[in-house]
């Protein structure tokens, strides 16, 4: 009982680690890596014609996405080479930057 | 500080003063004017009209651009981001007063310098290019622009059954793929202009630098009997009178077409001003902020900078450079900490005909221990196959990074 009490503490403990680590990344951080994405992706989100825009996606769309190109359950052409260059926390991150965008 | 603002004139707020209106120098300008809400002023000091992009110049070479197509103006920097524009050569910087004399003979203060020259030429090595008239000859059109039309007309001339001989230099230089995207389209103009003429690339480094096996695979299978790849062939000089080029240690060479890439280092203003510490050919910097390790309040972008493993020197990189520069600058001149953990990438396409294209890409992360940018492992890669989808990703890649530089 002890031993599954401790397990479950630690297990609890180690999800809040992960969803405090999301909710207080540094913003300005954020915003930095997010602007390397505006180089394809277009300043502020707003794309050229030829690439997708990412201003006002949906953030869980967008996440399962990228995860999905992580994980290579999405095939891409290059995609799928930068997504797994960021952990799935930053990840979460930038969806979340990206999804507070104006379209 | 006040001895910047004092000195630059003009309404109050810190002052930043960017050299060189290339992807990181105008990129770092307008994410500066961005990030602070307009209240860093900024001078971007540009001796170019019109921004010319290097990318895509040599589809130019090919046929199937023009430069107007390759050209962007300087304007929207001014009329919405507000970045003043101004059209000169920064002929020396005080570190001390943290001032620069422009070439025209005005003077400017900053607060911060961000220098991103880009590169210059190793004239000093290839001694029969310094005679009279040899560059204007013997061309490099490494620098997209007066050049690129210039090469264009020279192969336009070139009778049928001639040779274009490209020579590359030892790696570090401008943009790893591309001489080999530039032998790819001469050859992709000759295969349909100039049946019998030739193209043969003598490399200085020991094998293709980058994207090796889709470029030999799009010569053998694409440009057969037109492409020939020489490595291990270090250029000595240049006889510009004969259009001959001599190798250390391979025979001479005469071709009807000379295209020359000498070695290169950072821009003439960063290695004057004493901040290429590495070599005396590139500027050491600290990737948290881009300050250079020679000079405290000057920056250093793009190209000019002695680049981290594996950090290849792109327009794309150079742009990545200016916003991590950026951020920093806004941070250390608003009293706040630069960010700790930059992340990047490059995405780098080339053209192997004048319609299909393949990628090199990469994501670059700050290691705190050893202080520098160092690839994210298992990231990155290579197209599998040269192919359409990706040209048309090309091009798009080409009109955002355009956009987001520029607009």
């Amino acid at each position: 009982m002890m031993r599954w009490n401790r397990l479950a503490a630690v297990g609890m403990l180690s999800t809040l680690a992960g969803w405090a680590g999301a909710q207080t990344m540094d913003p300005m951080q954020v915003r930095g890596w997010a602007s390397t994405c505006a180089t394809c992706h277009g300043t502020a989100g707003i794309a050229q014609p030829g690439m997708e825009s990412l201003a006002g996606v949906n953030k869980d769309e967008m996440l399962k996405k990228m995860m999905d190109f992580k994980t290579g359950k999405k095939p891409a052409t290059l995609m799928h080479q930068l997504a797994k260059g960021y952990s799935d926390e930053q990840l979460q991150a930038l969806a979340g930057y990206f999804a507070a965008l104006k379209k | 500080m006040m001895g910047g603002c004092a000195a630059s004139g003009g309404s109050g707020g810190p002052h930043v003063v960017v050299v060189g209106g290339g992807f990181g120098g105008a990129t770092a300008a307008k994410y500066i004017r961005m990030w602070s809400e307009q209240s860093i002023r900024v001078t971007l000091i540009e001796p170019n009209a019109d921004f010319v992009s290097c990318p895509i110049s040599n589809l130019v070479l090919g046929g199937s651009k023009t430069m107007a197509d390759i050209t962007v103006s300087y304007d929207n920097l001014a009329k919405r981001h507000g970045v003043n524009v101004v059209r000169d050569r920064v002929s020396g910087i005080d570190a001390d007063k943290r001032t620069v004399k422009l070439a025209s003979g005005g003077e400017l203060g900053y607060d911060r310098l961000i220098l991103s020259p880009g590169i210059d030429f190793m004239w000093e090595t290839l001694p029969g290019m310094n005679k009279p008239g040899a560059q204007e000859k013997v061309l490099h059109a490494w620098k997209a622009g007066p050049q690129t039309v210039a090469l264009r007309k020279q192969l336009e001339a070139m009778p049928d059954g001639g040779v274009y001989a490209l020579t590359i230099p030892l790696a570090p230089y401008r943009c790893p793929p591309g001489p080999y995207e530039r032998a790819c389209q001469v050859a992709s103009y000759f295969s349909k202009a100039k049946p019998k003429s030739k193209v043969i690339i003598f490399d200085a480094n020991d094998d293709v630098t980058s994207k090796g096996p889709l470029f030999k695979k799009a010569w053998a299978d694409r440009y057969k009997g037109i492409i020939e790849y020489r490595p291990k062939h270090s250029l000595a000089d240049v006889d510009v009178a004969t259009n001959t080029l001599k190798f250390e240690f391979n025979d001479d060479f005469k071709a009807a077409v000379l295209n020359v890439l000498p070695a290169m280092r950072a821009g003439d203003i960063a290695v004057r001003s004493g901040l290429a510490t590495a070599n005396k050919r590139w500027c050491e910097v600290d990737f948290l902020t881009h300050e250079a390790k020679a000079a405290r309040n000057i920056h250093v972008l793009g190209d000019s900078i002695q680049v981290a493993p594996l950090m290849p020197k792109s327009g794309h990189m150079a742009n990545q450079h200016g916003k991590t520069c950026a951020a920093a600058v806004v941070a250390l001149l608003t009293g706040k900490q630069p960010n700790a953990l930059p992340i990047y990438t490059n995405t780098c396409y080339s053209f192997v005909s004048a319609d299909e294209a393949v990628h090199v890409a990469s994501v670059h992360r700050y290691d705190a221990a050893q202080k520098t940018m160092l690839t994210v492992p298992g990231s990155g890669g290579v197209s599998s196959a040269a192919n359409e989808l990706e040209a048309g990703y090309a091009m798009g890649w080409a009109r955002n990074i355009w956009a987001d530089t520029l607009a």
